[in-house]
Protein backbone atom coordinates (compact mmCIF):
# COMPACT_ATOMS: atom_id res chain seq x y z
CA UNK A 1 0.00 0.00 0.00
CA UNK A 2 2.27 3.30 -0.90
CA UNK A 3 1.35 6.46 0.04
CA UNK A 4 -1.70 7.43 -2.26
CA UNK A 5 -3.51 4.51 -1.19
CA UNK A 6 -3.17 5.50 2.55
CA UNK A 7 -3.90 9.17 1.69
CA UNK A 8 -7.32 8.35 0.61
CA UNK A 9 -7.51 6.25 3.58
CA UNK A 10 -7.32 9.72 5.35
CA UNK A 11 -9.70 11.40 3.43
CA UNK A 12 -12.35 8.49 4.02
CA UNK A 13 -10.94 8.93 7.37
CA UNK A 14 -11.94 12.89 7.79
CA UNK A 15 -15.68 12.23 6.13
CA UNK A 16 -16.35 9.69 8.73
CA UNK A 17 -15.19 12.50 11.54
CA UNK A 18 -16.87 14.94 9.85
CA UNK A 19 -20.51 12.57 9.68
CA UNK A 20 -19.99 11.63 13.40
CA UNK A 21 -19.19 15.29 14.41
CA UNK A 22 -22.38 16.20 12.23
CA UNK A 23 -24.79 13.11 13.21
CA UNK A 24 -23.30 14.28 17.00
CA UNK A 25 -24.08 17.65 16.78
CA UNK A 26 -27.61 17.51 15.34
CA UNK A 27 -28.42 14.77 17.65
CA UNK A 28 -27.44 17.00 20.67
CA UNK A 29 -29.41 19.52 19.88
CA UNK A 30 -32.68 17.70 18.62
CA UNK A 31 -32.32 15.33 21.02
CA UNK A 32 -32.53 17.64 23.76
CA UNK A 33 -35.61 18.61 22.13
CA UNK A 34 -36.82 14.90 21.81
CA UNK A 35 -36.28 14.81 25.82
CA UNK A 36 -37.60 17.76 27.04
CA UNK A 37 -40.45 16.61 25.13
CA UNK A 38 -40.56 13.15 26.20
CA UNK A 39 -40.52 14.54 29.78
CA UNK A 40 -43.57 17.31 29.32
CA UNK A 41 -46.64 16.36 31.44
CA UNK A 42 -48.45 17.38 27.85
CA UNK A 43 -49.34 14.50 26.17
CA UNK A 44 -49.56 16.84 23.24
CA UNK A 45 -45.38 16.71 23.09
CA UNK A 46 -45.37 13.62 24.84
CA UNK A 47 -46.58 11.07 22.85
CA UNK A 48 -44.78 12.62 19.18
CA UNK A 49 -41.89 12.08 21.40
CA UNK A 50 -42.31 8.35 22.08
CA UNK A 51 -43.43 7.61 18.70
CA UNK A 52 -40.28 9.34 17.19
CA UNK A 53 -38.22 7.66 19.27
CA UNK A 54 -40.00 4.37 19.24
CA UNK A 55 -39.36 4.57 15.16
CA UNK A 56 -35.93 5.50 14.86
CA UNK A 57 -34.56 2.37 17.76
CA UNK A 58 -36.96 0.18 15.99
CA UNK A 59 -35.74 0.19 12.29
CA UNK A 60 -32.38 -0.41 11.21
CA UNK A 61 -29.78 2.45 10.95
CA UNK A 62 -29.43 1.31 7.03
CA UNK A 63 -32.62 1.86 6.55
CA UNK A 64 -33.04 5.35 7.82
CA UNK A 65 -29.97 6.38 5.38
CA UNK A 66 -32.17 4.40 2.62
CA UNK A 67 -35.39 6.38 3.62
CA UNK A 68 -33.09 9.64 4.07
CA UNK A 69 -30.88 9.16 0.72
CA UNK A 70 -33.59 7.80 -1.89
CA UNK A 71 -37.07 8.93 0.02
CA UNK A 72 -35.88 12.67 0.68
CA UNK A 73 -35.24 13.43 -3.18
CA UNK A 74 -38.98 11.56 -3.62
CA UNK A 75 -40.67 14.22 -1.60
CA UNK A 76 -38.67 17.50 -3.23
CA UNK A 77 -35.56 17.74 -0.64
CA UNK A 78 -33.11 17.39 -3.38
CA UNK A 79 -30.02 16.50 -1.28
CA UNK A 80 -26.14 15.53 -1.67
CA UNK A 81 -25.18 12.14 -0.48
CA UNK A 82 -23.50 13.69 2.61
CA UNK A 83 -27.11 15.92 3.40
CA UNK A 84 -28.86 12.71 2.73
CA UNK A 85 -27.03 11.16 5.18
CA UNK A 86 -26.52 13.83 7.46
CA UNK A 87 -30.02 14.00 7.91
CA UNK A 88 -30.74 10.15 8.33
CA UNK A 89 -27.87 10.34 11.02
CA UNK A 90 -28.82 13.51 13.14
CA UNK A 91 -32.83 12.04 13.29
CA UNK A 92 -31.04 8.57 14.59
CA UNK A 93 -28.80 10.18 17.14
CA UNK A 94 -31.84 12.78 18.42
CA UNK A 95 -34.05 9.33 19.31
CA UNK A 96 -31.24 7.49 20.99
CA UNK A 97 -29.72 10.98 22.86
CA UNK A 98 -33.24 11.80 23.30
CA UNK A 99 -34.26 8.47 25.47
CA UNK A 100 -30.88 8.47 27.16
CA UNK A 101 -31.64 11.71 28.12
CA UNK A 102 -35.32 11.16 29.27
CA UNK A 103 -33.94 8.72 31.48
CA UNK A 104 -31.08 11.08 33.22
CA UNK A 105 -33.43 13.36 33.54
CA UNK A 106 -35.63 11.10 35.08
CA UNK A 107 -33.01 10.07 37.46
CA UNK A 108 -32.37 13.47 38.72
CA UNK A 109 -34.08 12.81 42.71
CA UNK A 110 -37.77 14.22 42.44
CA UNK A 111 -36.39 16.51 45.74
CA UNK A 112 -34.40 18.85 43.38
CA UNK A 113 -37.53 19.52 41.35
CA UNK A 114 -39.05 20.01 44.56
CA UNK A 115 -36.61 22.71 46.12
CA UNK A 116 -36.47 24.39 43.13
CA UNK A 117 -40.65 24.63 43.18
CA UNK A 118 -40.19 25.54 46.88
CA UNK A 119 -38.39 28.19 45.75
CA UNK A 120 -40.49 29.74 43.22
CA UNK A 121 -38.13 28.86 40.62
CA UNK A 122 -40.88 28.11 36.92
CA UNK A 123 -40.43 25.35 34.51
CA UNK A 124 -37.74 26.79 32.27
CA UNK A 125 -35.42 27.36 35.20
CA UNK A 126 -36.37 24.38 37.59
CA UNK A 127 -34.99 22.49 34.14
CA UNK A 128 -32.16 24.57 32.69
CA UNK A 129 -30.52 25.66 36.33
CA UNK A 130 -31.44 22.19 38.22
CA UNK A 131 -32.13 19.45 36.52
CA UNK A 132 -30.52 19.26 33.31
CA UNK A 133 -26.89 20.35 34.37
CA UNK A 134 -27.62 17.03 36.76
CA UNK A 135 -28.87 14.80 34.25
CA UNK A 136 -26.53 16.26 31.90
CA UNK A 137 -23.64 14.63 34.04
CA UNK A 138 -25.49 11.86 35.07
CA UNK A 139 -26.03 10.81 30.75
CA UNK A 140 -22.33 11.19 29.88
CA UNK A 141 -21.22 7.62 29.92
CA UNK A 142 -24.21 6.46 28.07
CA UNK A 143 -23.39 9.65 25.96
CA UNK A 144 -20.31 8.83 25.50
CA UNK A 145 -20.78 4.88 24.31
CA UNK A 146 -23.61 6.14 21.93
CA UNK A 147 -21.25 8.44 20.17
CA UNK A 148 -19.03 5.23 19.93
CA UNK A 149 -21.91 3.80 18.07
CA UNK A 150 -22.89 6.47 16.10
CA UNK A 151 -18.90 6.46 14.67
CA UNK A 152 -19.16 3.34 13.65
CA UNK A 153 -22.55 3.46 12.61
CA UNK A 154 -21.38 6.60 9.67
CA UNK A 155 -19.59 2.94 7.79
CA UNK A 156 -23.34 2.05 6.65
CA UNK A 157 -23.39 5.40 4.86
CA UNK A 158 -21.32 2.97 2.39
CA UNK A 159 -24.07 1.29 1.22
CA UNK A 160 -25.50 4.46 -0.38
CA UNK A 161 -22.29 4.80 -2.57
CA UNK A 162 -20.91 7.55 0.13
CA UNK A 163 -17.03 7.38 0.37
CA UNK A 164 -16.29 7.09 3.89
CA UNK A 165 -13.42 4.81 5.83
CA UNK A 166 -15.06 1.93 4.97
CA UNK A 167 -16.19 2.31 2.22
CA UNK A 168 -12.22 4.12 0.98
CA UNK A 169 -11.24 0.82 2.70
CA UNK A 170 -13.31 -1.69 0.22
CA UNK A 171 -12.27 0.63 -2.88
CA UNK A 172 -8.00 0.39 -1.67
CA UNK A 173 -9.09 -2.67 -1.22
CA UNK A 174 -9.65 -3.34 -4.87
CA UNK A 175 -7.03 -1.70 -6.41
CA UNK A 176 -4.44 -3.65 -4.64
CA UNK A 177 -5.52 -6.73 -3.93
CA UNK A 178 -4.31 -6.77 -0.48
CA UNK A 179 -7.71 -7.04 1.60
CA UNK A 180 -5.68 -7.95 4.83
CA UNK A 181 -3.66 -5.21 4.70
CA UNK A 182 -6.31 -2.45 3.96
CA UNK A 183 -9.02 -3.63 6.29
CA UNK A 184 -6.34 -4.20 9.01
CA UNK A 185 -5.22 -0.69 8.62
CA UNK A 186 -9.09 0.46 8.49
CA UNK A 187 -10.40 -1.50 11.76
CA UNK A 188 -6.64 0.41 13.23
CA UNK A 189 -8.07 3.21 12.38
CA UNK A 190 -11.75 3.24 13.65
CA UNK A 191 -10.05 1.29 17.06
CA UNK A 192 -7.86 4.42 17.30
CA UNK A 193 -11.17 6.77 17.38
CA UNK A 194 -12.96 4.27 19.06
CA UNK A 195 -10.96 2.98 22.08
CA UNK A 196 -10.26 6.04 23.80
CA UNK A 197 -13.91 7.35 23.57
CA UNK A 198 -14.75 3.82 25.19
CA UNK A 199 -11.76 4.51 27.80
CA UNK A 200 -13.03 7.82 28.40
CA UNK A 201 -16.55 6.74 29.15
CA UNK A 202 -15.59 3.95 31.66
CA UNK A 203 -13.21 6.52 33.55
CA UNK A 204 -16.75 8.76 33.87
CA UNK A 205 -18.53 5.84 35.02
CA UNK A 206 -16.10 4.64 37.62
CA UNK A 207 -15.48 8.00 38.75
CA UNK A 208 -19.28 8.73 39.12
CA UNK A 209 -19.92 4.98 40.85
CA UNK A 210 -17.11 6.71 43.30
CA UNK A 211 -19.81 9.56 43.93
CA UNK A 212 -17.47 12.01 43.31
CA UNK A 213 -19.41 15.58 43.44
CA UNK A 214 -18.22 18.56 41.31
CA UNK B 1 -52.97 39.10 65.03
CA UNK B 2 -53.53 39.37 61.63
CA UNK B 3 -53.20 35.54 60.67
CA UNK B 4 -50.40 34.27 58.06
CA UNK B 5 -51.44 30.92 57.07
CA UNK B 6 -55.52 29.80 57.02
CA UNK B 7 -56.33 26.38 56.13
CA UNK B 8 -59.97 25.76 56.11
CA UNK B 9 -61.54 22.19 55.41
CA UNK B 10 -58.86 20.58 53.35
CA UNK B 11 -59.46 17.15 52.00
CA UNK B 12 -56.68 15.45 50.55
CA UNK B 13 -56.29 12.14 48.55
CA UNK B 14 -53.84 9.94 47.47
CA UNK B 15 -55.92 7.63 45.02
CA UNK B 16 -58.50 6.48 47.18
CA UNK B 17 -56.46 6.99 50.70
CA UNK B 18 -57.49 9.53 52.24
CA UNK B 19 -54.33 11.77 53.40
CA UNK B 20 -55.43 14.33 55.34
CA UNK B 21 -59.48 15.04 56.70
CA UNK B 22 -61.38 17.95 57.29
CA UNK B 23 -58.10 19.61 58.17
CA UNK B 24 -58.53 23.34 59.84
CA UNK B 25 -55.78 25.04 61.09
CA UNK B 26 -55.18 29.13 61.46
CA UNK B 27 -51.48 30.02 61.83
CA UNK B 28 -51.06 34.35 63.11
CA UNK B 29 -47.99 36.38 62.01
CA UNK B 30 -45.18 35.22 64.12
CA UNK B 31 -46.77 32.14 65.45
CA UNK B 32 -44.46 29.13 66.08
CA UNK B 33 -46.53 25.95 65.51
CA UNK B 34 -44.71 22.06 65.99
CA UNK B 35 -46.71 19.41 63.92
CA UNK B 36 -46.51 15.90 65.34
CA UNK B 37 -47.90 12.58 65.05
CA UNK B 38 -46.63 9.03 63.61
CA UNK B 39 -45.45 8.46 60.15
CA UNK B 40 -48.27 8.53 57.31
CA UNK B 41 -50.15 10.68 59.61
CA UNK B 42 -50.52 13.44 57.17
CA UNK B 43 -48.26 15.96 58.83
CA UNK B 44 -45.67 16.08 55.94
CA UNK B 45 -48.42 16.11 53.57
CA UNK B 46 -49.97 19.25 55.59
CA UNK B 47 -47.18 21.47 55.16
CA UNK B 48 -46.27 20.59 51.62
CA UNK B 49 -50.54 21.57 50.98
CA UNK B 50 -49.27 24.99 52.11
CA UNK B 51 -46.99 25.89 48.89
CA UNK B 52 -48.42 23.53 46.62
CA UNK B 53 -46.07 20.78 46.29
CA UNK B 54 -49.33 18.66 46.91
CA UNK B 55 -52.38 19.63 45.56
CA UNK B 56 -55.70 19.60 47.24
CA UNK B 57 -58.97 17.80 46.59
CA UNK B 58 -61.06 21.13 48.55
CA UNK B 59 -60.86 23.23 51.06
CA UNK B 60 -59.74 26.95 50.83
CA UNK B 61 -55.73 28.15 51.55
CA UNK B 62 -54.99 31.69 52.41
CA UNK B 63 -51.32 32.67 52.97
CA UNK B 64 -50.09 36.05 53.58
CA UNK B 65 -53.51 36.93 51.72
CA UNK B 66 -53.25 35.50 49.03
CA UNK B 67 -55.50 32.44 48.06
CA UNK B 68 -54.44 29.44 46.93
CA UNK B 69 -55.66 27.64 43.88
CA UNK B 70 -54.11 25.83 40.80
CA UNK B 71 -53.48 29.09 38.66
CA UNK B 72 -49.59 29.52 38.33
CA UNK B 73 -49.95 33.39 39.01
CA UNK B 74 -51.73 32.09 42.76
CA UNK B 75 -49.15 29.34 43.26
CA UNK B 76 -46.23 31.84 42.40
CA UNK B 77 -47.88 34.46 45.00
CA UNK B 78 -47.82 32.27 47.74
CA UNK B 79 -44.44 30.85 47.28
CA UNK B 80 -42.70 33.70 47.01
CA UNK B 81 -44.03 34.51 50.62
CA UNK B 82 -43.50 30.74 51.94
CA UNK B 83 -39.66 29.51 52.62
CA UNK B 84 -39.34 26.01 52.55
CA UNK B 85 -36.70 23.22 54.45
CA UNK B 86 -36.68 19.52 54.10
CA UNK B 87 -35.54 16.72 55.24
CA UNK B 88 -32.95 15.58 52.60
CA UNK B 89 -31.20 19.72 52.52
CA UNK B 90 -32.40 19.23 48.73
CA UNK B 91 -29.37 21.59 47.88
CA UNK B 92 -28.37 21.89 44.55
CA UNK B 93 -25.24 19.35 43.69
CA UNK B 94 -23.64 21.26 40.99
CA UNK B 95 -23.79 24.36 42.49
CA UNK B 96 -21.70 26.34 45.27
CA UNK B 97 -23.70 27.02 48.16
CA UNK B 98 -23.29 31.02 47.28
CA UNK B 99 -25.11 29.77 43.79
CA UNK B 100 -27.60 28.13 45.75
CA UNK B 101 -28.59 31.14 47.80
CA UNK B 102 -28.27 33.60 44.96
CA UNK B 103 -30.14 31.35 42.18
CA UNK B 104 -33.72 31.78 42.83
CA UNK B 105 -33.43 35.97 44.50
CA UNK B 106 -31.86 36.54 40.81
CA UNK B 107 -34.29 34.31 38.96
CA UNK B 108 -37.58 34.77 40.82
CA UNK B 109 -37.01 38.33 42.50
CA UNK B 110 -35.41 39.43 39.40
CA UNK B 111 -32.47 40.90 42.00
CA UNK B 112 -28.77 41.39 40.29
CA UNK B 113 -25.75 39.32 40.70
CA UNK B 114 -24.23 41.95 43.10
CA UNK B 115 -27.62 42.13 45.27
CA UNK B 116 -28.33 38.62 45.13
CA UNK B 117 -25.16 38.32 46.55
CA UNK B 118 -24.96 40.70 49.54
CA UNK B 119 -28.14 39.17 50.45
CA UNK B 120 -26.88 35.44 50.61
CA UNK B 121 -23.58 36.43 52.45
CA UNK B 122 -25.78 38.27 55.17
CA UNK B 123 -28.05 35.06 55.82
CA UNK B 124 -25.07 32.57 55.46
CA UNK B 125 -23.55 34.69 58.15
CA UNK B 126 -26.87 34.42 59.83
CA UNK B 127 -26.67 30.73 59.51
CA UNK B 128 -23.27 30.91 61.06
CA UNK B 129 -21.64 29.29 57.96
CA UNK B 130 -20.25 32.37 55.67
CA UNK B 131 -16.69 30.66 55.34
CA UNK B 132 -18.24 27.90 53.66
CA UNK B 133 -19.46 30.31 50.68
CA UNK B 134 -17.59 29.05 47.52
CA UNK B 135 -17.81 25.16 48.61
CA UNK B 136 -20.07 22.56 47.11
CA UNK B 137 -22.73 20.99 49.51
CA UNK B 138 -21.01 17.69 49.32
CA UNK B 139 -17.97 19.22 50.82
CA UNK B 140 -20.17 20.21 53.74
CA UNK B 141 -21.59 18.11 56.64
CA UNK B 142 -24.95 17.36 57.01
CA UNK B 143 -25.73 20.13 60.06
CA UNK B 144 -23.90 22.34 57.77
CA UNK B 145 -25.69 21.62 54.52
CA UNK B 146 -29.18 22.05 56.25
CA UNK B 147 -28.16 25.22 57.91
CA UNK B 148 -26.97 26.27 53.79
CA UNK B 149 -30.72 25.34 52.80
CA UNK B 150 -32.11 27.33 55.17
CA UNK B 151 -30.35 30.31 54.36
CA UNK B 152 -30.93 29.46 50.69
CA UNK B 153 -34.65 29.49 51.94
CA UNK B 154 -34.15 33.16 53.43
CA UNK B 155 -32.87 34.44 50.70
CA UNK B 156 -36.17 34.81 49.29
CA UNK B 157 -36.80 36.83 52.34
CA UNK B 158 -40.26 34.96 52.93
CA UNK B 159 -43.15 35.86 55.64
CA UNK B 160 -43.06 32.21 57.20
CA UNK B 161 -40.71 29.02 57.20
CA UNK B 162 -42.29 25.63 56.24
CA UNK B 163 -39.72 22.75 58.14
CA UNK B 164 -40.53 19.43 56.73
CA UNK B 165 -38.12 16.85 59.61
CA UNK B 166 -35.21 19.29 59.31
CA UNK B 167 -33.29 17.45 61.73
CA UNK B 168 -34.38 13.64 60.91
CA UNK B 169 -31.72 13.09 58.56
CA UNK B 170 -29.01 14.21 60.74
CA UNK B 171 -26.07 12.62 62.61
CA UNK B 172 -27.15 13.42 65.92
CA UNK B 173 -24.48 15.58 66.90
CA UNK B 174 -25.34 17.43 63.90
CA UNK B 175 -29.10 18.07 65.30
CA UNK B 176 -28.36 20.90 67.58
CA UNK B 177 -26.78 23.12 65.43
CA UNK B 178 -29.52 23.15 63.05
CA UNK B 179 -32.03 23.68 66.07
CA UNK B 180 -30.13 26.41 67.43
CA UNK B 181 -30.43 28.23 63.75
CA UNK B 182 -34.39 27.52 63.87
CA UNK B 183 -34.72 28.79 67.18
CA UNK B 184 -32.74 32.20 66.36
CA UNK B 185 -34.86 32.45 63.16
CA UNK B 186 -37.84 31.89 65.91
CA UNK B 187 -36.86 34.69 68.53
CA UNK B 188 -36.40 36.49 65.17
CA UNK B 189 -40.12 36.94 65.32
CA UNK B 190 -40.74 33.98 61.91
CA UNK B 191 -43.48 32.45 61.55
CA UNK B 192 -43.06 29.13 61.49
CA UNK B 193 -44.45 25.61 61.00
CA UNK B 194 -42.28 22.88 62.04
CA UNK B 195 -43.01 19.13 61.37
CA UNK B 196 -40.61 17.48 63.64
CA UNK B 197 -39.85 15.23 67.00
CA UNK B 198 -37.52 17.28 68.77
CA UNK B 199 -39.58 17.77 71.77
CA UNK B 200 -37.07 19.72 73.42
CA UNK B 201 -37.22 22.12 70.41
CA UNK B 202 -41.50 22.37 70.95
CA UNK B 203 -41.08 23.24 74.33
CA UNK B 204 -38.45 25.93 73.76
CA UNK B 205 -40.22 27.67 70.69
CA UNK B 206 -43.75 26.28 70.12
CA UNK B 207 -46.78 28.42 70.69
CA UNK B 208 -48.73 25.39 69.76
CA UNK B 209 -47.72 21.94 69.35
CA UNK B 210 -50.55 19.98 66.82
CA UNK B 211 -50.53 16.13 67.42
CA UNK B 212 -51.94 14.91 63.70
CA UNK B 213 -52.65 10.86 63.52
CA UNK B 214 -54.64 9.30 60.54
CA UNK B 215 -54.93 12.80 58.44
CA UNK B 216 -56.73 14.46 61.62
CA UNK B 217 -55.77 16.80 63.90
CA UNK B 218 -56.14 15.23 66.64
CA UNK B 219 -55.02 17.69 69.48
CA UNK B 220 -53.59 21.08 70.14
CA UNK B 221 -52.49 23.27 73.21
CA UNK B 222 -49.39 25.50 73.84
CA UNK B 223 -46.42 22.81 74.72
CA UNK B 224 -46.72 22.78 78.81
CA UNK B 225 -50.01 21.78 78.63
CA UNK B 226 -49.41 19.17 75.76
CA UNK B 227 -46.51 17.54 77.28
CA UNK B 228 -47.55 17.50 80.50
CA UNK B 229 -51.54 16.87 80.46
CA UNK B 230 -52.37 15.33 77.14
CA UNK B 231 -55.81 14.53 76.30
CA UNK B 232 -55.90 12.14 73.78
CA UNK B 233 -55.26 8.60 74.16
CA UNK B 234 -53.34 8.38 70.86
CA UNK B 235 -51.08 11.60 71.44
CA UNK B 236 -50.62 10.22 75.09
CA UNK B 237 -49.29 6.85 73.53
CA UNK B 238 -46.93 8.77 71.07
CA UNK B 239 -45.45 10.82 73.64
CA UNK B 240 -45.05 7.74 75.21
CA UNK B 241 -43.16 6.58 72.51
CA UNK B 242 -40.65 9.21 71.44
CA UNK B 243 -40.16 9.90 74.90
CA UNK B 244 -38.51 6.83 76.18
CA UNK B 245 -36.00 7.20 74.09
CA UNK B 246 -35.03 10.98 75.49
Amino acid sequence: MGIQEFTYLLQGLAWTLFLTAIGFAGGIFFGLVVALMRVSPSAWLRVPAICWIGLFQGTPLLMQLFVAYFGLPLIGFDLPAWGAVSVALTAHASAFLGEIWRGAIQAVPKGQSEAAQALGLHGVSRMFDVVLPQAFKLSLPATVGFLVQLLKGTSLAAIVGFIELARAGTIVSNQIYRPLLVFGVVGAMYFAMCWPLSLWGRTLERRMAAGQAK
Amino acid sequence: MASMIEMQHIEKYYGAFHALKNINLTVAKGEKIVLCGPSGSGKSTLIRCINHLETIKSGEIVVAGHRLNDSQKAVDAVRREVGMVFQQFNLFPHKTVLENCILAPMRVRKLSRSEAEATARKYLERVRIGDQAEKYPAQLSGGQQQRVAIARALCMEPKAMLFDEPTSALDPEMVKEVLDTMVSLARDGMTMICVTHEMGFARQVADRVIFMADGQIVEENDPESFFSAPKHERTRAFLGEILAHH
